[in-house]
């Protein structure tokens, strides 16, 4: 088995190995990244001014769909799982996935799946153009024929992320190195393992939701409609008890990242690791009880409401534990400002913003004005772009020296940060004050008094896409021309088996278990009892 | 420059924080001008107990979150600055201390508790609708609202009021742009008023920002809410659920009124009401049935159907040379009387007057490519609903 | 944990992608199909491409156990696939019985002017008197929603009429004495004898599963074969009952919410008592071929775990649609 890659675009398409799986997976998710940052800046521009310049009323609302669904099920959600696939084996000492071939199955479901997603935008009547939570009856009865395409789309998606799920949790529970107890895994494989098992939970639910939408619409049943004893509303419970759920799989690998970046450039292991894990199966267990908060103005019974209320604050508090616990990380270390640093800092004040925001949308007497205002649109990007998108670009900066043995620019590095974090606030800061002086999302047109501020956000949204190209710029310059660098640790303060395995990481690793020792985790001392086998193969990138 | 990013960093955040703060806590305007521009950052306090709540529970949850985050950041720029490896520090190795877990555990649940007692007691208003003096049915259309002053028999559509032109930008914008409509829900002063919410078609939301009330317009469900208002005005809101493409476009208005005003306008309302129920026996004219029904399918039918009759392939047929347009008159009447189920195509026989929906039929018969040469009577649609 | 040998990663493969472009081409034409005027070309395509690598797939698999590629690391990863898949299949039929929960529970009740749980008072909501009042105006809370809320207002040109007869046979609303006297009714039930069918399978393919391991592969096949049998059994009385119900019940997927919660739930569990009768069917004749060994039969287990699902759920549907339905 000790043997590299096959040649040619076949290694792609065929390929079980973890590490061509992850980088399928970073593609794939870039390029959606930039399609759902394309839909944005199109939102933006529209928005610019008050009236309609660019497009028709519907295609906006198509774009405000799409974007969502692209950004969420096709850019954030791959990307963790690419790096989920990179890294696990890796940080466990494993020679692979548990189940490679279903590996690759559920990598290529995704481009079938955003083929047909995408396509719709091409056929008659349009696209999705019922927001990317689509509420039945909009989704169902008014909704162009082409929701049947976006329901099986939705469907093999799911497939897909039931699987990928599935394969994470069976390699982490079945294929750690000897030696590697549960409490000693890597911050990030603990908060992907519990990620994992939120998404096995929730996307069948996901598919119990479309489905329901399905038989409503083609096959006269009346889940949906009060006319036959259904109920719209109860499309909104099925599907926020999904996703809710969601929100949290899309944050809690970035906490995991997150994890793994402070330590290292501020040289000292990691505070309160074990209440970091219980913080985050904590968060998880919440998540699946909170759902109804997004609810707040459906005319719920008040015990429910305040039932809701209660049930969602309370997460303020695994999740404070966590903040406090990286700034503790940081408190006494030596600490550097490399890029991925950079990006971990400012994920946890922006991150904390958004919690911050989201507190207030939890008291349900004031989310009735904030409800489906700029506020919420304010709330979400600060959790999600500055949250999942800052730390998946740490993670890149972080590993990308790793995965291809080359050093990408500091100095380009740190230009990119402060553009995207600069243009970060001034696209999404003044959506909050849009959203409290009462502008509703979904808008593709608004009153004069809110025209200054969405201009502000106008500019800084093009200014924040103009740094998006700028990591594409320096990754492919990485890759292609970055300084050769061997060092296995790459960062000082580095810990963990995948700063053991060489650098670039050969195409397969740990063919032969390393075994661990006992000892604190993060501390060096505890990391390899027995060397591991590499396969002498290293990527093309340095063989080349 | 790289090398003090930090410090630069914790002055960026500084200055962003101050400035969103600075705005925010500055005292929001109380009385209903539209307001806006960069000043604008807080929400409004509304002029209704329930909005008056809402906006001190927000002002309460900004204030601890600024508290906790000047603290907490405060300590990390600390760290920050303080622990930078430049400055010649070595690493220390703690990594737990039960003490300060438990502390931070504990301490923000506290606080939550002690933001959950106010959170309370605002709910508590929001659901207060019991005993109301006055009732009023509101109903959301794709893309208009209906009021129904439950009683006293009188109900009436609001729909926006802004031209095409104006979107379009073929126009200027007016001052009150996407923010008018054909007729203001009317309600009076000092009674406490329910409002009951549903939907027709989609799932709508009904909200008024100064009366602090916003509530889905669920199809086939009820959703209630109330406000009692001192200060007459005029109170302007949107729709705030997706509901399509007009989305954007189906303000809410609010006129209150003194009492007095308030019934004066009632008995004029139901005067109007039975001067036009007298015209349906009228016999129309070609003429006045045109005049008529092109300014009620603009309002209410070039939406979908546009203004050139010829629809949106795929979603809105064309009536333009429609086969159903140009064939016998009932099956016209029956579509707008019944609505086509399970479509957009809603039932407008709630929506619009016998002489309304005369007269765009006949406009629709006789527009375009179409001349079917016939006249619709008032009285026809009158008999084709007694039928029923 | 891993253990001491190597993991066995397997070498590159086709057939992973082509099952990729199978769903695609399936949910492509499962799409179009369903438009009025689709037809099923492209989806039953894609379900030959499917049956096709599924094929195999399964092939592959069972080929590299023959040759002792598994080790008992890999075997511990297929068991915990299943096992988190059947865990992933109880979510989905939780959002079902979810959704009849919340319908029958508040909905039903707020439509019918009525207070949902009355936990802490019984007075109906605002809202919930103006449903009754203003909208849906004669409608009486019931369950089973045998008049629908349509037909309360609308009668005969309603576009939801509810069923004319429910599946369900309460017994509990009756005192012991009548009780017992209804008994007798419960002969021709068929639910209860799907019941006892299914509570049997999952018996015979556990004493199968004893003598695979005992390695007594006579009593193996003869259980497992029952099994199957019971299997189809249920199917076709199953069938028999979805007949009677559009036949002469009145009860259709269009019957309003009693209809729809009724053929949703029965119907999906249905569809994996097929996909676990095959499964069995599968692993029975490999069982002839004598593919498994008495400590070597994860296909089988596998089966036998969907199987004890699958009756699970059977047993949640016994009570919440027909007993207490
Ligand atoms: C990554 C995604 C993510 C994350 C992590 C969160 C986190 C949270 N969200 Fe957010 N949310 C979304 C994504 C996310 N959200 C999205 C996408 C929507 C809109 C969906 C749509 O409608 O399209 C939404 C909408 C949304 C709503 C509905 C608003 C509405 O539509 O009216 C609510 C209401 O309660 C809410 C609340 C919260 C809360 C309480 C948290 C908490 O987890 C936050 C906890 C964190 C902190 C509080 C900060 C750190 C804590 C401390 C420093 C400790 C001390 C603090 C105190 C004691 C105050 N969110
Ligand atoms: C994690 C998810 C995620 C991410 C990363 C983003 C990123 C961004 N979002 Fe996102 N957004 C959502 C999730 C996300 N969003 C969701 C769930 C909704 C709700 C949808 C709904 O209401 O249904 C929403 C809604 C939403 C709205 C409200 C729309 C409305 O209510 O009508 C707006 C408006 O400003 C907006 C803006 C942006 C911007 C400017 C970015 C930027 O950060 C994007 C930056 C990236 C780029 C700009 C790409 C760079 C590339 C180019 C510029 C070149 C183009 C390239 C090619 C053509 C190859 N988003
Ligand atoms: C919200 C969108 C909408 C509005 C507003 C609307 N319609 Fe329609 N209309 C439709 C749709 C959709 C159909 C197609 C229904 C179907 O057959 O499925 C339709 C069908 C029709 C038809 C039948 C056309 C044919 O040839 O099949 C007529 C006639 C018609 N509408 C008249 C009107 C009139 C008159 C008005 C205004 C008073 C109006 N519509 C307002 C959406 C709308
Ligand atoms: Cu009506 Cu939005
Ligand atoms: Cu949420």
């Amino acid at each position: 088995m000790a043997h590299g890659p096959a040649k040619g675009l076949g290694r792609w398409l065929f390929t079980t190995n973890h590490k061509d799986i992850g980088t399928l997976y970073l593609l794939f998710s870039f390029a959606m990244f930039l399609l759902g940052g394309a839909f944005a800046m199109i939102i933006r521009a529209e928005l610019f001014q008050p009236g309609m310049q660019l497009i028709e009323p519907e295609f906006f609302i198509q774009m405000t769909t799409m974007h969502g669904l692209v950004m969420v099920f096709g850019a954030i959600m791959p990307a963790f799982v690419g790096l989920a696939n990179w890294m696990i084996p890796l940080m466990i000492g494993a020679p692979d996935m548990a189940l490679p071939r279903m590996n690759n199955l559920s990598f290529w479901i995704l481009p079938f799946a955003f083929a047909i997603l995408v396509s719709t935008l091409f056929m008659e009547g349009g696209g999705p153009n019922f927001g990317w939570t689509f509420y039945a009856p909009l989704s169902t009865t008014y909704a162009p024929d082409s929701v049947n395409y976006f329901i099986f789309s939705m469907h093999i998606m799911g497939a897909s992320s039931i699987m990928g799920s599935i394969n994470i949790i069976a390699t982490v529970m079945n294929m750690r190195a000897p030696g590697m107890t549960y409490m000693k895994m890597p911050l990030f494989v603990w908060t992907w393992l519990i990620t994992a098992f939120l998404l096995v939970a929730v996307m069948p639910v996901l598919a119990g939701a479309v489905t329901m939408m399905l038989m409503d619409i083609n096959f006269g049943t009346s889940f949906f409609n009060a006319a036959g004893g259904g109920d719209p509303v109860l499309f909104q419970h099925v599907f926020w008890f999904f996703g809710h759920p969601e929100v949290y799989i899309i944050i809690l690998p970035a906490f995991g990242v997150v994890s793994q970046i402070i330590p290292t450039y501020s040289r000292k292991p990691l505070f309160g690791y074990s209440s970091m894990v219980y913080a985050t199966a904590a968060i998880a267990f919440l998540s699946f009880v909170v759902w109804a908060h997004h609810m707040f103005t459906v005319g719920m019974p008040i015990a429910g409401e305040l039932y809701f209320m209660y049930a969602t604050m309370l997460i303020a508090v695994p999740t404070g534990v966590k903040v406090f616990n990286w700034i503790t990380t940081m408190y006494r270390g030596a600490l550097t400002y490399e890029t991925p640093m950079l990006f971990s800092i400012a994920f946890v004040i922006l991150f904390t913003f958004g919690g911050f925001t989201g507190l207030m949308l939890s008291v349900a007497a004031a989310d009735i004005q904030y409800h489906d205002t700029y506020f919420v649109v304010a709330h979400f990007h600060y959790v999600m772009v500055a949250g999942a998108v800052f730390s998946g670009t740490a993670a890149v900066y972080y590993w990308l020296p790793k995965w291809c043995g080359r050093m990408y620019d500091e100095t380009m590095g740190k230009v990119q940060f402060w553009v995207a974090f600069i243009a970060f606030n001034i696209t999404f800061m003044p959506q909050h004050f849009l959203g409290l002086a009462g502008m509703p999302r979904r808008y593709s047109d608004y009153g004069l008094q809110f025209t200054d501020w969405n201009m502000v956000s106008s500019v800084g949204a093009f200014l924040y896409g103009g740094a998006q190209l700028l990591l594409l710029y320096n990754i492919v310059r990485t890759v292609k021309y970055g300084q050769l660098i061997d060092d296995p640790k790459v960062w000082e303060g580095a810990i963990g088996l995948e700063w053991l395995v060489p650098t670039p990481a050969p195409y397969h690793t740990f063919v032969k278990p390393p075994v661990i020792k006992e000892g604190a985790v993060g501390a060096e001392e505890w990391l390899i009892d027995e060397t591991p086998s590499y396969a002498s193969y290293k990527t093309v990138t340095d063989a080349g | 420059m790289l090398k003090r990013a930090p410090a630069l960093f914790s002055s960026l955040i500084a200055t962003t924080t101050l400035m969103f703060y600075n705005g925010v806590f500055a005292k929001a305007g109380d009385d209903s001008e539209v307001g806006g521009g960069l000043g604008q950052l807080n929400m409004p306090q509304g002029v209704t107990d329930v909005s008056e709540a809402a906006f001190e529970v927000h002002m309460l949850m900004m204030w601890i979150c600024t508290v906790i985050g000047v603290i907490v950041f405060g300590f990390m720029f600390y760290v920050m600055y303080a622990h930078r490896k430049s400055r010649g520090v070595e690493a220390a190795n703690f990594h737990e201390h039960l003490g300060v877990e438990i502390a931070w555990t504990v301490v923000p649940a506290l606080i939550l508790i002690g933001m959950a007692i106010p959170a309370t007691s605002a709910l508590l208003k929001v659901y207060d609708t019991d005993n109301p003096d006055i009732d009023i049915k509101v109903t959301g259309y794709q893309w208009k609202w209906q009021y129904e002053h439950l009683g006293a028999g009188i109900k009436y559509m609001s729909e926006m009021r802004t031209s095409q032109d104006e979107i379009w930008g073929r126009e200027p914008k007016g001052e009150h742009y996407l923010r008018e409509v054909t007729q203001p829900l009317v309600i009076p002063a000092n009674k406490k008023v329910r409002f009951l919410i549903t939907g027709n078609d989609v799932i709508h939301s009904w909200w008024v920002p100064d009366f602090g009330v916003k509530r889905d317009a669920v199809p086939g469900l009820f959703t209630a809410a109330w406000a009692r208002v001192e200060k007459p005005g005029l109170y302007v809101g949107e729709c705030t659920e997706l509901c399509g493409k007009g989305h954007a476009f189906m303000p809410v208005v609010v006129e209150v009124k003194e009492e007095a005003d308030y019934n004066i306008w009632l008995t004029e309302k139901k005067e109007e009401a039975a001067v036009y129920a007298s015209t349906i026996g009228k016999q129309w004219s070609h003429a006045e049935l045109m005049e008529k029904g092109e300014k009620v399918y603009q309002i209410s039918c070039a939406g979908c159907h546009q203004p050139s009759g010829d629809g949106i392939a795929g979603v809105f047929p064309a009536v333009n040379g429609s086969a159903i347009v140009n064939g016998p008159a009932d099956g016209h009447i029956g579509i707008l009387i019944n609505g086509v189920a399970g479509s957009a195509m809603q039932s407008f026989a709630d929506q619009l007057s016998e002489v309304d929906i005369a007269a765009v039929i006949h406009y629709k018969r006789h527009s375009w490519g179409n001349n079917v040469g016939d006249l619709i009577q008032p009285a026809d649609v009158l008999n084709f609903k007694n039928a029923q | 944990m891993a253990s001491e040998g190597t993991y066995y990663v397997p070498e590159q493969s086709k057939l992973p992608i082509f099952c990729a472009a199978a769903m695609g081409v399936m949910a492509f034409g499962a799409a179009s199909w369903v438009i009025e005027g689709g037809d099923p070309f492209i989806f039953l395509c894609g379900l030959a491409l499917m049956t096709v690598v599924m094929w195999q797939w399964w092939s592959l698999v069972i080929d590299e156990n023959m040759q002792g590629l598994a080790d008992e690391q890999l075997k511990h990863s297929y068991v915990l696939g299943m096992l988190w898949f059947i865990f992933s299949e109880v979510m989905f039929f939780a959002a079902f019985f979810g959704a009849l929960f919340y319908v029958r529970f508040f909905v039903n009740a707020w439509i019918g002017g009525e207070a949902s749980f009355g936990m802490f008072d019984n007075t109906p909501t605002d809202a919930a008197v103006a449903n009754n009042e203003l909208l849906w105006t004669g409608y009486e809370r019931q369950w089973p929603v045998m008049e629908t809320p349509d037909q309360a207002v609308n009668g005969e040109s309603a576009l939801f009429k509810g069923p004319d007869r429910s599946m369900s046979l309460p017994l509990w609303e009756y005192p012991v004495s009548q009780w017992l006297s209804k008994l007798y009714t419960l002969l021709p039930w068929l639910p209860l004898w799907n019941t006892v069918i299914l509570l049997t399978s999952s018996f015979t393919v556990h004493v199968a599963h004893n003598g695979l391991k005992a390695g007594d592969r006579a009593v193996f096949l003869r259980y497992l074969g029952i099994t199957v049998m019971l299997g189809f059994l249920f199917l076709g009385l199953q069938v028999a009952e979805y007949y009677e119900a559009y036949a002469h019940y009145g009860l259709t997927l269009e019957s309003g919410i009693y209809g729809t919660t009724f053929f949703m739930l029965t119907g999906f569990h249905g569809a994996h008592v097929t996909l676990g009768t095959v499964m069995l069917l599968i692993q029975l004749v490999r069982g002839m071929k004598g593919q498994f060994s008495q400590d070597d039969q994860f296909g089988f287990e596998a089966a036998s775990w969907y199987w004890h699902f699958v009756d699970v759920v059977w047993l949640g549907l016994f009570l919440v649609v027909y007993i207490f339905g």
